[in-house]
C-alpha cells in the first residue's frame, strides 16, 4: 500500500473563488485540480467576480490587473509604472502574455481546466446570489457546472471530518 | 529505503513504495504492485504505463493534461483505470519516480 505519512489525511476540499482575475481564478483551479489528482473529494464554489471563470463568454478572456497591482513587474524586473498600466491595451496585452506563458508550462486553459476537474470527480457550483446579481442564466455558464446553489447549500456539501474550506 | 519482493524479484523501494531503479521494471512486477493496490492490470493500463515510461525516458514532465492529450485514454478514463490518485498510482505501478506536477 502507498504509505500515508499523515495520521489524519485530508478527505475533502471545498474551495470558494470570489475574484475574477487570472491569478485568483487559476489559484482556485490549480488547488482544485491538485486535490482531485490526489484522490481528495473536491468541490468548488464560484461567486461574485469568480463567476467569470465559469461564464462561457468570459472564461477565455480573464485579465490580470496592470493598475493598482503592486506585485506587477516588467520583464526585466523593474516596477511596472501605473501610468503605463493605464494605457489602453496594456492590460489585455499583459494578460495575453501571461496566458501564453502558462500554455508553455502545460497549464490548461480555463475551460479545459474545468473539464479536468470534473473528469476526476470534482464538482463545480455557481453562487445563486451572484448569478442573480449579474443576471446570468444556466445557459451562460459552463457545462461543467453541476448546479447553481446558495452558500448554505454549499456548506451542506462540506460536512465531514477531514474537510477544509479554502477561500481565494 | 526498504527491500521488497515483487514477482520473485527483490527490489529497493523508497518510503512511499516507489521503485528506486526504474530499469528493473517488468510487466510482472507491475502486476504484482497492482495486486498490492487491489488493481488488476489490463492491456489499457499497460498502454498508459508505457506512455508514461516513454515520457520519463525522454526527460519530459508528467502531467495529467499530457495523458489526456495522448490519444490513449481521456482524463475520465485515466481516473477510471487508476482510481484515487491516478498519476501517483500509475507511476508507482510503472516503476517510475513519484511525479512532481501541479497539473
Amino acid at each position: 500500500m502507498i504509505q500515508k505519512k499523515e495520521e489524519f489525511p485530508l478527505k475533502k476540499v471545498c474551495l470558494i473563488c470570489a475574484k475574477g482575475s487570472i491569478e485568483d481564478v487559476y489559484a482556485a483551479l490549480v488547488m482544485a485540480n491538485g486535490a482531485v489528482m490526489e484522490g481528495i473529494e473536491t468541490k468548488v464554489f464560484f461567486t461574485f467576480f469568480g463567476l467569470d471563470a465559469i461564464t462561457k463568454k468570459q472564461m477565455t478572456k480573464l485579465h490580470t490587473a496592470t493598475v493598482g497591482n503592486p506585485a506587477m513587474r516588467m520583464p526585466n524586473g523593474w516596477a511596472f509604472p501605473s501610468l503605463l498600466g493605464a494605457i489602453p491595451g496594456v492590460e489585455a496585452g499583459v494578460s495575453a502574455m501571461m496566458r501564453g506563458q502558462m500554455e508553455q508550462l502545460d497549464i490548461p486553459t480555463v475551460p479545459e481546466f474545468l473539464e479536468m476537474i470534473t473528469a476526476g470527480g470534482g464538482e463545480i457550483y455557481a453562487c445563486k446570489l451572484a448569478v442573480d446579481m449579474f443576471k446570468l442564466k444556466k445557459e451562460d455558464l459552463s457545462a461543467e457546472v453541476s448546479d447553481i446553489i446558495t452558500i448554505g447549500e454549499f456548506y451542506g456539501l462540506c460536512g465531514g471530518q477531514g474537510t477544509q474550506i479554502i477561500f481565494t | 529505503m526498504t527491500q521488497k519482493t515483487y514477482a520473485g524479484v527483490a527490489l529497493e523501494v523508497n518510503d512511499e513504495g516507489y521503485m528506486i531503479d526504474k530499469n528493473q521494471w517488468t510487466k510482472e512486477i507491475a502486476k504484482a504492485i497492482g495486486l498490492e493496490e487491489s488493481l488488476e492490470l489490463t492491456a489499457k493500463h499497460f498502454e498508459v504505463i508505457e506512455f508514461l515510461r516513454d515520457r520519463v525516458a525522454k526527460g519530459e514532465g508528467l502531467t495529467i493534461r499530457s495523458i489526456g492529450k495522448s490519444g490513449i485514454v481521456d482524463i475520465k478514463g485515466f481516473y477510471a483505470l487508476f482510481p484515487g490518485a491516478p498519476l501517483k498510482l500509475a507511476t508507482r505501478i510503472g516503476g517510475l519516480p513519484k511525479p512532481v506536477s501541479c497539473v
